[in-house]
């Protein structure tokens, strides 16, 4: 049998730490438990409970789903059970996992992002917030906060101001300058920002000249949208000091790296779960390899290594 | 529910359009129940990206057939797989169907229960009646295509012993007609136990009503785009009734099969 040294996959994030850069995204993980006969939550760096308001919501009707070439755009409309049910029913079995919970807040207006966060704040169980000021099927035509640095510095700040656990703020990707976004949202006192959301998507159905998703646009993810995502992610890290999560069609652990070698302190895979439940796990496995292959004792030592001469 | 990243092909054969392919996955096939689905994996890239789902066709000794119809890419990909290749499925998943619908009822008790497939809607139904006739149930299959080019199961389902039925829209072949004015028909000459029904959408619609018309217990499987299979990306709902309340109900894991009773099939508002 062959001795290996161990290779330290933790990163710090300053206000968390987790034992590997890979968490899983909200929308993709469900409440958590979904993924309990693929894998043990225990492995991941964290996971990202499905975006939550207040009350329940319906969601969009259906078709809320259309595959495009290497992508995805849902609809979904953020349908979900509220914070009193999932403090009560799902956040105790969460509890049970050696891993972080981050939960994804989302709201109509700053009031309801402050009173999510404020119920949260009365549960044990959760080690940040990722706020969602960037989910584009909800209004009509896709608005939200991360659109306007003004508008996300007022719920940040807002947030901020009450919230007793760290926050990250995750930022759209529909916008033309997202690192203003993203120094918005940090001047806002924001932990750490996730980017990206999903881009604004559409798709017709040719034969009956329908869109796709019944809501007429939808968020794109998926492979499709890596490159695109990636760039942002460098734009940000290059820009602000907080850390920076990166996201957007990650599947492999070469995507995760990517990212992290253009400036991300950790990664989010969403849609390649969905497809591999257990994706995050290889990519986990993927960088540890890496690490060994190029004689890396850290993983944190490659963040924003980037050599862009 | 459990990942077989290779599921074996054992055989496969082909009528035109439609495929059957035998997958060695010993897990998934003991526990799977008919009306369950699998999600498979047709590439391995990201083209396409989704897993498809496929109902549980067949089952014996460690292995499950399914039955589809190549209707895009993905089925396409699936349909040039060979026997010696391996697949990637995740299932058994959703809730299957109530084996012992309408028994209960002294009234019909004895009476065959139906089962209505349209196209490619038979797939999880042959399971369902092979199921059923292991318990001592009586069935009747009544199996409806366009053409008699789309019931090519109908010598097999024969073959396997039970009471069939065949319609085809142009009449080329049994029943001249829709397989729901067949489903009428039957109702109205002998007495049945209950209604299952799988098929394209309009006629799950006018399945239930005849049922419901009859007072007979219907129980349909539906279909709708789906993101994951396990219930992680509320992209597969359909409107469903429960305790009197309607709502966005996600079929892989409250369905595929549902009361008809509880489908709402035009949504207000
Ligand atoms: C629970 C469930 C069980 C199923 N079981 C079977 C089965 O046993 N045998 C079988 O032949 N088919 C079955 N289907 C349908 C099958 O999954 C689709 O035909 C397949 O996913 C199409 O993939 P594609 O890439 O070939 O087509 P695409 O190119 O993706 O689409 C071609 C056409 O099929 C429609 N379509 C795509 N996905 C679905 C879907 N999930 N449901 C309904 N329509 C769809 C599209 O709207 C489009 O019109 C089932 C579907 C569900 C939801
Ligand atoms: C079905 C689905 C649901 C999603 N729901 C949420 C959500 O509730 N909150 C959120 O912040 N992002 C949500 N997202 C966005 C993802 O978290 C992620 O930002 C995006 O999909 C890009 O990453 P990916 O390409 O790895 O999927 C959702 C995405 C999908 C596909
Ligand atoms: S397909 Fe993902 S929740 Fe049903």
């Amino acid at each position: 049998m062959t001795v290996r040294s161990a290779v330290d996959l933790s990163v710090d994030l300053g206000f968390l730490r987790l034992k590997n850069p890979v968490l899983a995204a909200s929308g993709t993980f469900g409440y958590g438990p979904e993924f309990e006969p693929f894998l043990d939550p225990g492995r991941l760096g964290g996971f990202v409970v499905k975006g939550l308001h207040f009350d329940p919501r319906p969601g969009n009707p259906p078709p809320r789903l259309a595959e495009t070439p290497s992508g995805l755009i849902n609809a979904v409309g953020l349908q979900g059970v509220g914070v009193a049910s999932f403090c009560e029913k799902t956040l105790p079995r969460l509890r049970g996992y050696k891993t972080a919970v981050i939960v994804n807040v989302c709201g109509a207006d700053t009031e309801e992002y402050v009173r999510v966060v404020e119920y949260l704040d009365g549960h044990e169980g959760i080690a940040a917030y990722e706020l969602n000021i960037s989910c584009p099927n909800v209004k009509a035509g896709g608005a939200c906060p991360a659109q306007s640095p003004a508008a996300t510095r007022k719920v940040v700040a807002a947030v901020k101001k009450r919230s007793r656990r760290p926050v990250i703020t995750k930022l759209s990707p529909n916008v033309t300058d997202v690192a203003a976004v993203a120094a918005a949202a940090e001047e806002a006192g924001t932990d750490a920002v996730s980017l990206v959301n999903t881009f604004l998507a559409m798709a017709v159905d040719v034969e009956t000249r329908r869109p796709k998703v019944a809501n007429v646009y939808g968020g794109l993810s998926g492979p499709a949208i890596r490159p695109i995502a990636l760039r942002m992610v460098h734009q940000t890290a290059s820009r602000v000091r907080i850390p920076v999560i990166g996201l957007g069609g990650i599947a492999t652990a070469s995507d995760a790296l990517e990212f992290l070698i253009a400036g991300a302190r950790a990664v989010q895979v969403g849609t390649a779960g969905l497809v591999d439940p257990r994706a995050a796990l290889d990519i986990i496995d993927g960088l540890e390899e890496y690490c060994r292959r190029h004689s890396l004792q850290r993983l944190s030592e490659i963040c924003g290594t980037i050599d862009v001469r | 529910m459990r990942l077989d990243p290779t599921a074996k092909i054992t055989n496969k054969e082909r009528w035109g359009g439609y495929h059957l392919l035998i997958l060695e996955s010993p897990d998934i096939a003991r526990e799977a129940v008919p009306g369950q689905f699998l999600m498979i994996r047709v590439a391995y890239g990201s083209r396409p990206l989704l897993r498809r789902p496929f109902g549980v066709h067949s089952r014996s000794d460690g292995s499950l057939g399914i039955f589809f119809k190549i209707e895009g890419e993905g089925t396409n990909l699936l349909a040039g797989k060979n026997p010696g290749e391996t697949l990637d499925l995740i299932g058994p998943l959703g809730k299957g169907f109530n084996l012992g619908l309408g028994e209960e009822g002294e009234a019909h008790s004895g009476a065959p229960a139906l089962v209505v497939g349209g196209g490619r809607g038979i797939a999880p139904l042959a399971f369902l009646a092979a199921e059923m006739r292991k318990n001592g149930r009586t069935v009747k299959i009544l199996y409806g295509g366009r053409s008699r080019t789309d019931i090519p199961l109908k010598d097999r389902l024969k073959a396997e012993g039970g009471d069939l039925v065949c319609a085809t829209d142009d009449g080329s072949f049994g029943f001249s007609g829709l397989v729901t004015d067949l489903l009428d028909k039957e109702i109205q000459k002998s007495p049945a136990s209950a209604v299952y029904a799988c098929g394209p959408e309009p006629m799950l619609e006018t399945v239930n009503r005849i049922a419901a018309a009859a007072g007979l217990p219907c129980e349909l499987s539906l279909e709708a785009r789906m993101g994951c299979g396990f219930g992680a990306c509320w992209g597969c709902v359909r409107r469903i009734r429960k305790n009197g309340a309607e709502s966005w109900v996600k079929i892989c894991e409250d369905g595929p099969v549902f009361s008809g009773g509880d489908v709402v099939w035009t949504v207000k508002g």
